[in-house]
């Protein structure tokens, strides 16, 4: 029995400490972001407008609820890094020259402030370089409105805004691949010409302030200096990727920590019970000493309590020791500057009740009924169980069957709630390998559709702004060049009633080859001009189905708000896209024959001399590999809260491990009698543990379909879950899947067989003289 | 795999059993409990032979290991010249499964199977076994038998095991209290199926009990005490099990 408990308390332990470290970090991680935003005063509104007035501040200072307003210039900027073959895109954005910024502050890491006087002077992204290995020192030249300048960086610096930072037209954020710069407010005004104005607004709202009154209220202040749609924190690229990845883990902490607490407690409910029933004629003697029902109770109560409260403070300590090291490495992941570790008591109350009330259930309701029996009653051995209502429901079988096999199958109908949990339970160690092994090949399927089927390019090339289709037969008059096709990207605001996004539309040629959107089959959807496509988690996010109206308000050129039926929804599986046919495009833009980058199929042979053609063209603003981005969204997705799975892995694993072991070990105890028996009456060994390996067999057996159609189900639970605002995971239910997580259980069930039969084998079969049940 | 239990040529032909300074001690050092301390002991086949002693005194300790169920500390136990002291686990579940009829206080019938199919568990495994319906009739089950043991009375069902028992056709019989859950009447029936199993197979019986009334029954009472046997007595005036009371 001491194995036992410690196996119980084990899975209990393993329950908790889920639980415990996956609300210690969600909890930790929303504190820290909290707290990081706070302190470097990130705005919660941003205003970007081609070119206000200062004094327009003013006015948006009056607005009601409004509590803080910077204005600030912030620029598209190229960056010649030696030994790189293409120049690397970054921002520029402005600080103020006397003060601290008043919104939006950086943190320093390294170097000191900007000096004003000196208009060469810089400071980078640190994690940008870090990457590149840069110092403050260092020199860089980098080409910001068409004029490429020297500069010397004087500090490297980091900020809430840009903790998820990708070049514009890529998705994954890479560390070397985008770069924020911050020059001093006087030296990038006037390189943009913004002496006395500014091109965005920060702005920070008071606590009850209506959010959307004072986003209008921006726009119609700065509409006439060419606004370009003031949106919240919650649209900013950087938080809604932060907020995201938080809500996956979320999501996983809430939907998965109960499950394997809910697993746990079935199985000490079944054990403690067990327990008890053996101890049946000890509960009888000691009454006939004159104990009372209450101390008797107390006596079984103190075991159980001792075994559950011991599980859940194991697993609270360790959950909070592994939600602590799981924070730090988020830390990381997340470029927060420190932690604010912060764990959620309820986490604890939860689960001491959990294991506390299931433990005691298990006991009391046993108890119970033994208590209610006379001492005399009690002492006695139960009379032999009577097998006579299931001997006739099995008749039939009995043709087949020798007494052996007879005994296992009479004895799973005879006990059948209890073999039903016990099925049950084993299918939930199954459901998890299922959904853990189909999570698993549902973040495979997701790259392998994105960079197989969906975009079927080598590179992206993207151009400073939308330039005529001639630049397109340029790059196809490029030696090693095999296929290029055009496309534009608009960034606009998506709305459907109250449910907003604020994206870009891509235009694409009616029936693209190298990068298209598919339905669920993966066959290219032809682009038809009268409609939008629309990704399926946008469509989601939006709330809106083929056929219905959408509206899109362009954020570029003449602004126009266009009304556009959906006519299909693609199944993407990163980004939140939105397809139009480029023709149509630009003629509801009435800007014909644009485009803002292409797609193309290179001879990979070739690629260092493509790079150099392309590096010389003035329109070029950034290349993006293929493989650059799929790397980095495999990164992404080990790093980051899809990380969780492999953890997830282990624990799903350890249960199943858990329940399939503690269900033979009980049928063994509840069994140890007849299998001395059998071995009295000449059985071999392994004769008499077929009796009970049988049954752990016929158990999985049972187990595995229920378990594979729980599995599919919460396969989509926990898929859900993981997949965030910049992948989604599918539920990818493939025959392996379901292979792999039944040679998982059939393998929990080989060791936990294997386990049993060492103790069938030094089963001492004079016990069957001695002792009765 | 398992061993074949080779009977060999027997040096007397009618011993069916013989112990020399059988020992069985549980335990070590000064919690150690000596069980047996070097019993000998010669049990013709064919005989009727009552073990009685008090609780403790060792009796079971014996039936134990020449019944292949326990192993000897030290001495030996021959079972027709065949050293079952030597033998291995394998050999022992052989030795009990063609030889060995096990009779007990709690009947220990599984009670998932009717009493029919408590009896076919053991012929189905063994080497010359009667018909289950038979062993039944020889304790005087004739209707009741597809019932489980929860339908059946303790007499009943002690009836049960001795056909159990005595269906493979065993060389012996081992019974260990086995009136002891039952009252006098059923009691007297249970002993004389076992009579009758004895004159009309032939069978060895070994009776551990500590009713001394049961005495009555055998061709010879050995008593035990103190883990060793006290003194041996033949019975000249073997007692019809309808005479016997307690």
């Amino acid at each position: 029995m001491k194995g036992q408990a410690v196996a119980i308390g084990l899975v209990i332990a393993v329950g908790v400490l889920l639980l415990v470290m996956m609300t210690g970090l969600v909890n930790s991680l929303d504190e820290t972001r909290r707290a990081y935003y706070e302190r470097y005063r990130l705005a919660d509104i941003f205003a970007p407008v081609k070119r206000a007035p200062d004094h327009l501040l003013e006015d948006i200072a009056r607005v009601p609820g409004v509590s803080g307003i910077e204005g600030r210039v912030t620029g598209a900027a190229l960056i010649d890094i030696p030994g790189q073959n293409l120049p690397l895109q970054a921002k520029a954005i402005s600080l103020p020259d006397f003060h601290k910024s008043r919104l939006n502050d950086i943190l320093f890491t390294k170097g000191r402030r900007l000096n004003a006087d000196h208009a060469n002077e810089i400071l980078l992204l640190n994690s940008f370089a870090s990457a590149h290995g840069l110092q403050p020192g260092d020199r860089l030249s980098a080409t910001i409105n068409g004029i490429r300048r020297d500069f010397r960086i004087v500090g490297l610096a980091q900020s809430p805004e840009f903790l998820y930072t990708t070049a514009p037209g890529e998705l994954i954020s890479e560390d070397g691949r985008f770069a924020v710069i911050w020059m001093s407010q006087s030296a990038l005004a006037a390189v943009y010409d913004m002496d006395g104005a500014f091109n965005e607004a920060l702005i920070s709202i008071g606590r009850n302030a209506n959010m959307a009154e004072i986003l209008d209220a921006v726009d119609r202040i700065l509409g006439p200096s060419g606004g370009l749609g003031s949106y919240s924190l919650d649209n900013q690229t950087s938080n809604r990727f932060i907020v995201d990845e938080i809500d996956g883990l979320r999501a996983t902490s809430i939907g998965v920590p109960p499950i394997f607490l809910g697993v746990a407690a079935f199985l000490l409910y079944i054990v403690v019970s067990r327990m008890v029933q053996a101890d049946r004629e000890q509960i009888g003697l000691i009454k006939a000493f004159g104990y009372s029902n209450t101390e008797i109770s107390a006596h079984y109560l103190k075991f159980v309590l001792i075994i559950a409260i011991a599980g859940a403070t194991v697993g609270c300590l360790f959950g909070i020791g592994a939600g602590r090291t799981l924070a730090v490495y988020y830390l990381d992941f997340f470029k927060f500057p420190f932690l604010i570790f912060r764990l959620d008591p309820g986490s604890f109350v939860i689960s001491f009740a959990v294991s506390v009330l299931s433990a005691s259930a298990g006991g009391i309701l046993v108890l119970k009924g033994i208590l209610e029996l006379t001492p005399a009653t009690a002492m006695r051995p139960p009379a032999p169980a009577d097998y006579s209502r299931t001997g006739r429901f099995a008749v039939a079988l009995n043709m087949f069957l020798d007494q052996l096999s007879r005994m296992v199958v009479r004895r799973m109908f005879y006990q059948s709630g209890r073999t039903a949990g016990a099925v049950l339970g084993i299918a939930g160690g199954m459901a998890l390998s299922v959904s853990i092994i189909t999570i698993m090949s549902g973040f495979d399927r997701t790259i392998e559709l994105s960079f197989s089927v969906v975009d079927r390019s080598d590179l992206l090339v993207s151009f400073f702004e939308a330039v005529s289709d001639k630049t397109i037969f340029e790059l196809q008059s490029i030696d090693g060049v095999i296929h290029v096709e055009p496309v534009r990207f608009v960034p606009a605001v998506l709305k459907n009633g109250v449910n907003t996004y604020r994206g870009a539309i891509n235009g694409l040629i009616e029936k693209p080859v190298l990068n298209r959107p598919v339905d669920g089959s993966g066959k290219t959807i032809t682009l038809n001009p009268h409609g939008i496509i629309l990704g399926s988690s946008l469509a989601g996010i939006l709330d809106i189905k083929s056929g219905e109206l959408l509206e899109v308000e362009v954020l570029e050129g003449r602004r126009p708000t266009l009304l556009v039926p959906v006519v299909a929804v693609a199944d993407t599986l990163i980004g939140s896209l939105a397809f139009m046919e480029i023709d149509a495009l630009n003629r509801a833009l009435k800007e014909p024959n644009r485009v803002s980058g292409a797609y193309m199929r290179i001879d990979l042979n070739k690629s260092d001399s493509i790079y150099e053609e392309l590096k010389n063209m003035p329109t070029v603003a950034g290349v993006n590999l293929k493989s650059n981005a799929r790397s980095a969204l495999q990164k992404q997705m080990d790093t980051g809260a899809g990380a969780v799975r492999y953890i997830m892995a282990i624990i799903a694993a350890i249960i199943t491990f858990g329940i399939v072991y503690n269900s033979a070990r009980i049928a063994y105890a509840e069994r140890s009698r007849d299998l001395a028996s059998l071995r009295v009456l000449g059985f071999t060994r392994n004769e008499a543990a077929f009796v009970l390996l049988g049954e752990l067999g016929i158990l999985t057996i049972l187990a595995l379909p229920i378990g594979a159609i729980l599995g599919y189900y919460l396969s989509f639970g926990i898929s859900s879950g993981f997949s965030t605002d910049l992948y989604q995971i599918p539920a990818v239910f493939t025959p392996e899947s379901y292979g792999a997580a039944a040679v998982a259980v059939i393998a929990a069930s080989v060791v936990s067989g294997w386990l049993v039969k060492r103790d069938i084998n030094r089963l001492d079969p004079v016990l069957a003289l001695k002792t009765r049940e | 795999m398992q061993e074949e239990f080779e009977i060999n040529s027997m040096e007397n032909e009618n011993l069916a059993f013989k112990t020399v300074g059988l020992t069985k001690v549980y335990g070590e050092g000064v919690a150690a409990v000596h069980a047996l301390r070097g019993v000998d002991l010669e049990i013709k086949s064919g005989e009727i032979v009552v073990l009685l002693g008090p609780s403790g005194s060792g009796k079971s300790t014996l039936l134990n290991i020449i019944g292949g169920l326990d192993q000897a500390t030290d001495g030996v136990a021959y079972f027709q010249n065949q050293e079952l002291t030597k033998m291995g686990d394998s050999q022992l579940t052989r030795y009990r499964r063609d030889h060995v009829g096990f009779v007990f206080q709690f009947y220990n019938l599984m009670p998932s199977l009717t009493a029919f199919e408590n009896v076919e568990l053991v012929t189905e495994i063994a080497r010359k076994p009667m018909q289950p319906d038979d062993a039944l009739a020889l304790v005087g089950l004739h209707e009741r038998i597809h019932h489980f043991p929860a339908q059946l009375s303790g007499g009943e069902q002690q009836r049960v095991a001795i056909a159990r028992a005595i269906a493979k056709q065993p060389t012996v019989l081992f019974c260990d209290e086995p009136t002891g859950a039952l009252d006098s009447a059923t009691g007297r029936s249970v002993l004389k199926v076992l009579k009758d199993v004895n004159e009309r197979l032939q069978t060895t019986v070994l009776i551990v009990t500590h009713a001394a009334a049961t005495a009555g029954l055998a061709d010879r009472v050995i008593h035990f005490a103190d883990g060793n046997v006290r003194k041996v007595l033949v019975n000249d005036h073997k007692m019809d099990p309808e005479e016997i009371t307690w």
